[in-house]
Parts: C-alpha cells; sequence; structure tokens
C-alpha cells in the first residue's frame, strides 16, 4: 500500500438520532487499488459510503478524496468533485423511462458538448466493455437482474472517473452474473487506472478480485488486511465471517430477556 | 390527561402542517429557480408534455362532453320554466368557461397526471434513482422536477379550454339536436355574452392557477415521499387529495375576487 492516498478517511465519527453510526474511523484507498469495506448489514458501510460521496457532514473527523475535504466543498465544489466519481448502486438504479443507451448516454449528455455521433462511438464501447451492446435498445424493465447490474456499470464508467464506489454489486445475483460482475469490477479499475470501493458482505467473491480489505462491525473497523491475511487471520471476528459461522463474537440471539422468563417458566 | 395529550396532538399535527408548507414553499422556489436548464433544452419539457397533457386527452374530452350535456339538460328544465330556453347557450358556456372548465379539469388532471407524477418520482427516489442522478452531479430538481412542472402549467389552461369547449358542444347536442332549442339564438346569444376578458381570461387564469398548484403538490409529494411502498401510495393519495381540496377553495377565493359583484 505505498501508492499515494486518492481518498483519506481520518477519525470519521458519525452520529444519527443521538445513535453513533460510525466511530473512529481511519482508512486509506491508495490509487489503482480495489479496497473491500465488509462488513454485516447495518454495520454503517453504506453510510460511509454516502460520507465518501459527500452526501452526508461527519460529526467529527473528514473525508479528503483527491487532496480535498468532501465537507468543506459547495455544491459546486461537491458536483465538480462528483464528476469525477462513479458509484453503482445495489440494484443499478438506472432510469427507468430510459434505454439502456440513453442510460448510458446521460452523463456524456448532461456534462459534455459532445456530437451525438461521438456519445454514440462511446456508449457503445462502455456496452462493449460489459458484454451487452446487442441490449442498447432494451428498457430497463426488461433486463434481468444481472444485465441491469451490467449496464449501471457501464454507466458508471461513462466519464471514465477516478474514484469507482460499489454499494452491495453482488446482492441478489446468479452465480454465473456475480463472477461476470466480479471480474468487470476488476478489470476496468485496472483499464481504466481507477481507484474501487467495494462495500460488500459477499466474503468469497469479494476476497478474489480486491487488493485490501476493511472490515467493520457496530460503526468501527474490527479487523483489515489483505485477503491472504484475512484467509489465515486467528481474530474471531474474522474467523466468523470469513468462514460464515453461527455463534461466535456476533451472537445468533439478538439481545433479549431471559427465555425462562418469556416462556413464563418458574424456576 | 387524556385533554392534554389531544392539545398535545393538534398543537402536533399543525407544527407539522405548517412545517410541510414551508417546505413545500422551498421546494416551489427551487424549482422556479433550477429552470432555466429545461428551456434551453425544450425538448425535456415537451416528453413531459405528452405524458401529462397528451395523455390526458381522452379523460378530459369525455368528462368534458357529458358535462356539457347534462349542463344542457339541466339548463334546459331551469329555463323552460321562465321561458328563455334561447339563453341555454350563454348558461352552458359561462357555467364552462367560468367554472366547471377550470375546476373539472384541474380536478381530473390532479386525479390523472398528478397521481402518476407522484408515483413515478416516489418509485424514483425508492429505486435510489435520485440518489444516482446527485452522485452523477445532476441536480434532480433541475433534470426531473422543472421539466414536469412546466409542462404541467402550460397544459393546464390547454386541457381546460378544451374541456370547456367540448363541454359546450355537449350542450348543443343535447340542448339544440335533441331537445330543439333554436341553433341561431343559441349560439348568437353566447357570442354576444361570453366577454373575453372578463369570463374566458378569468377562466384562464384560474387554471393557470390551478395548474401551478397541483402539479407542485403532485411533484413535492414524489419527491418528499418515504422511498417505500406504502410511502409511494400514501404520498399518491395524498396528491390527489390535498390538489382536490386546495383546487376548490382557490376557486372560491379567486371567484370572489373575479367576479364579486359584476
Amino acid at each position: 500500500m505505498s501508492q499515494p492516498a486518492l481518498v483519506e478517511i481520518r477519525d470519521l465519527n458519525f452520529t444519527y438520532d443521538k445513535r453513533p453510526v460510525l466511530q473512529g474511523i481511519n482508512m486509506t484507498f491508495p490509487k489503482g487499488k480495489l479496497v473491500a469495506i465488509m462488513g454485516l448489514s447495518g454495520c454503517g458501510k453504506t453510510t460511509l459510503l454516502r460520507h465518501i460521496g459527500g452526501a452526508l457532514k461527519p460529526t467529527k473527523g473528514y473525508v479528503k478524496m483527491d487532496g480535498q475535504v468532501m465537507h468543506d466543498l459547495d455544491r459546486q465544489g461537491l458536483y465538480a468533485m462528483r464528476r469525477k466519481m462513479g458509484m453503482l448502486f445495489q440494484f443499478g438504479a438506472l432510469f427507468t423511462d430510459m434505454s439502456v443507451y440513453d442510460n448510458v448516454a446521460f452523463q456524456m449528455r448532461e456534462h459534455t458538448d459532445l456530437s451525438e455521433d461521438l456519445i454514440h462511438s462511446l456508449v457503445m464501447m462502455k456496452l462493449h466493455a460489459v458484454g451487452l451492446r446487442g441490449a442498447q435498445d432494451m428498457m430497463p424493465s426488461e433486463l434481468s437482474g444481472g444485465m441491469a447490474r451490467r449496464v449501471a456499470l457501464a454507466r458508471t464508467v461513462a466519464l471514465d472517473p477516478m474514484l469507482i464506489m460499489y454499494d452491495e454489486p453482488f446482492a441478489g445475483l446468479d452465480p454465473i452474473s456475480l463472477t461476470v460482475i466480479g471480474d468487470l469490477i476488476r478489470r476496468l479499475n485496472d483499464a481504466l487506472g481507477a481507484t474501487s470501493i467495494i462495500v460488500t458482505h459477499d466474503i468469497q467473491e469479494s476476497l478474489k478480485i480486491v487488493d485490501y480489505v476493511y472490515f467493520m462491525a457496530g460503526g468501527v473497523i474490527r479487523a483489515e488486511g489483505t485477503p491472504d491475511e484475512l484467509r489465515a487471520s486467528k481474530n474471531d471476528f474474522v474467523r466468523q465471517f470469513v468462514h460464515g459461522e453461527m455463534d461466535g463474537p456476533v451472537p445468533f440471539h439478538y439481545p433479549g430477556a431471559d427465555y425462562h422468563q418469556d416462556l413464563n417458566l418458574r424456576t | 390527561m387524556a385533554v392534554q395529550s389531544t392539545i398535545r396532538a393538534i398543537g402536533h399535527q399543525i407544527v407539522n402542517t405548517v412545517w410541510r408548507i414551508g417546505v413545500a414553499a422551498r421546494f416551489f422556489f427551487l424549482t422556479l429557480l433550477y429552470s432555466g436548464n429545461s428551456f434551453r433544452r425544450f425538448h425535456l419539457i415537451i416528453k413531459e408534455l405528452f405524458s401529462s397533457g397528451v395523455m390526458s386527452l381522452i379523460i378530459i374530452i369525455v368528462a368534458g362532453l357529458f358535462v356539457g350535456m347534462v349542463l344542457g339538460l339541466q339548463g334546459y328544465e331551469t329555463l323552460k320554466r321562465y321561458g328563455s330556453e334561447s339563453a341555454l347557450g350563454v348558461m352552458v358556456a359561462l357555467g364552462l368557461v367560468r367554472e366547471l372548465g377550470p375546476v373539472m379539469a384541474a380536478l381530473l388532471f390532479a386525479s390523472r397526471a398528478g397521481s402518476a407524477m407522484t408515483a413515478e418520482i416516489g418509485l424514483m427516489k425508492a429505486t435510489e434513482q435520485i440518489s444516482a442522478m446527485e452522485m452523477m452531479a445532476v441536480n434532480p430538481i433541475a433534470r426531473i422536477v422543472a421539466p414536469r412542472f412546466w409542462a404541467g402549467v402550460i397544459s393546464m389552461p390547454l386541457l381546460a379550454a378544451l374541456f370547456s369547449a367540448v363541454g359546450i358542444f355537449g350542450g348543443y347536442l343535447v340542448g339544440v339536436v335533441q331537445i330543439g332549442v333554436d341553433e341561431g339564438s343559441f349560439w348568437s346569444q353566447m357570442q354576444a355574452a361570453v366577454d373575453f376578458r372578463e369570463d374566458i381570461m378569468n377562466g384562464a387564469i384560474k387554471s393557470l392557477v390551478f395548474g401551478v398548484v397541483v402539479t407542485v403538490i403532485a411533484l413535492f409529494e414524489g419527491f418528499d415521499a418515504p422511498p417505500t411502498a406504502e410511502g409511494v401510495s400514501g404520498a399518491t393519495t395524498r396528491t390527489v387529495v390535498t390538489s382536490s381540496l386546495a383546487i376548490l377553495m382557490l376557486d372560491f377565493v379567486l371567484t370572489a375576487i373575479m367576479f364579486r359583484g359584476a
């Protein structure tokens, strides 16, 4: 991890409704690397992603991208920064009133003065990269889950972003689509020379493709390391997570009243 | 204790309502502020004119025809008592142009196009399309809300005018063709009695105001809907209920200002 960092998070704290969601998060995302943030549902992963995108203001600490503190930017500065980012949402978030082609062309039309001819060539290249050139005229409602995710991926990289963020890119995919998306994420990152952040709880798929992993639970970082280090880790939490064990530091039972008491048994 | 909590609940409700009106007003100003882009790229408005205006044509034409026919029948029955059936054209035309055209068209527009706008934007929010747009550095108010707003504002007066025109034709069908009121007096009295500024323009102003109000309510409810199935369905219902009440109340206010003692 010796490359300069594109994104730095220092002592990030976020409190929502008096409930601490993120506490003292320190992370570094070096240029050109693919880094995963893993953890159970509700551990604050998506909140963290929203901080990196500048959609939320931290209670304490900061997120710095490309040398600039995200929450200090005004709307114009934030939008300028977001043009350097791409984000793939959990279920693609394709615009349902536009065709596949128009979805991929959307940002090019909004942010550039490129001619329609040039846009056409660019859209074809992006769709070709995800193997869906033939689906250009389809509407999002006609696509399967895996196809929609691939179109969304093409749209995410439409303007060749420096930073690509993925929110649960593997959720709800069949095994073939899963491998395809995983492979695409790695290849697009390397081909574009971008930096990628994947928020996921799909451990097996992501350990195959990422360079570094942060494990989160309850709003704090519980472990971090390369995929090999984590596979060999003796940390109870990491072991439970990597091997999907039912009980461990993350208990099977949600905290509640005494079992005997709930059954109205006399002891 | 029960009294206390009731008072507290009422107070809470009032504060909530006032707060929401404030948020909606801010939303309206932001929509106006970010409208420039919609006019530079007019095709965005044209697309929305099709889905809110053109798609409402059938319901407006059918409803207008029947309302006009009923007016023809009821008007004839009443006017006959005073021996002034020849004024049927005036009655039908004034009723439609001043009141029923703008009000009925706005009510139909709220339930046909308004509810569709709310549901569409609410679902866009629920499926993260609006967040995705924000992350692409595209302002959703400028790109999604403003074109729909202007499409609603443009199509409402046109739909109301169409409603009145078709209604007058309905009144003609029943009054002249079916019952046999003199055709010449039907049209000539109408032409003499309906004033362009007093009646037609005032009706057009009404429908313009209704267009603004209905569209803002529909867009705001959609944009403000909780991103869940219940949230979107609740917002759609609120759009129809709130805009219908707003139309009827505003109609009274506008009528009182425009036609008082005239």
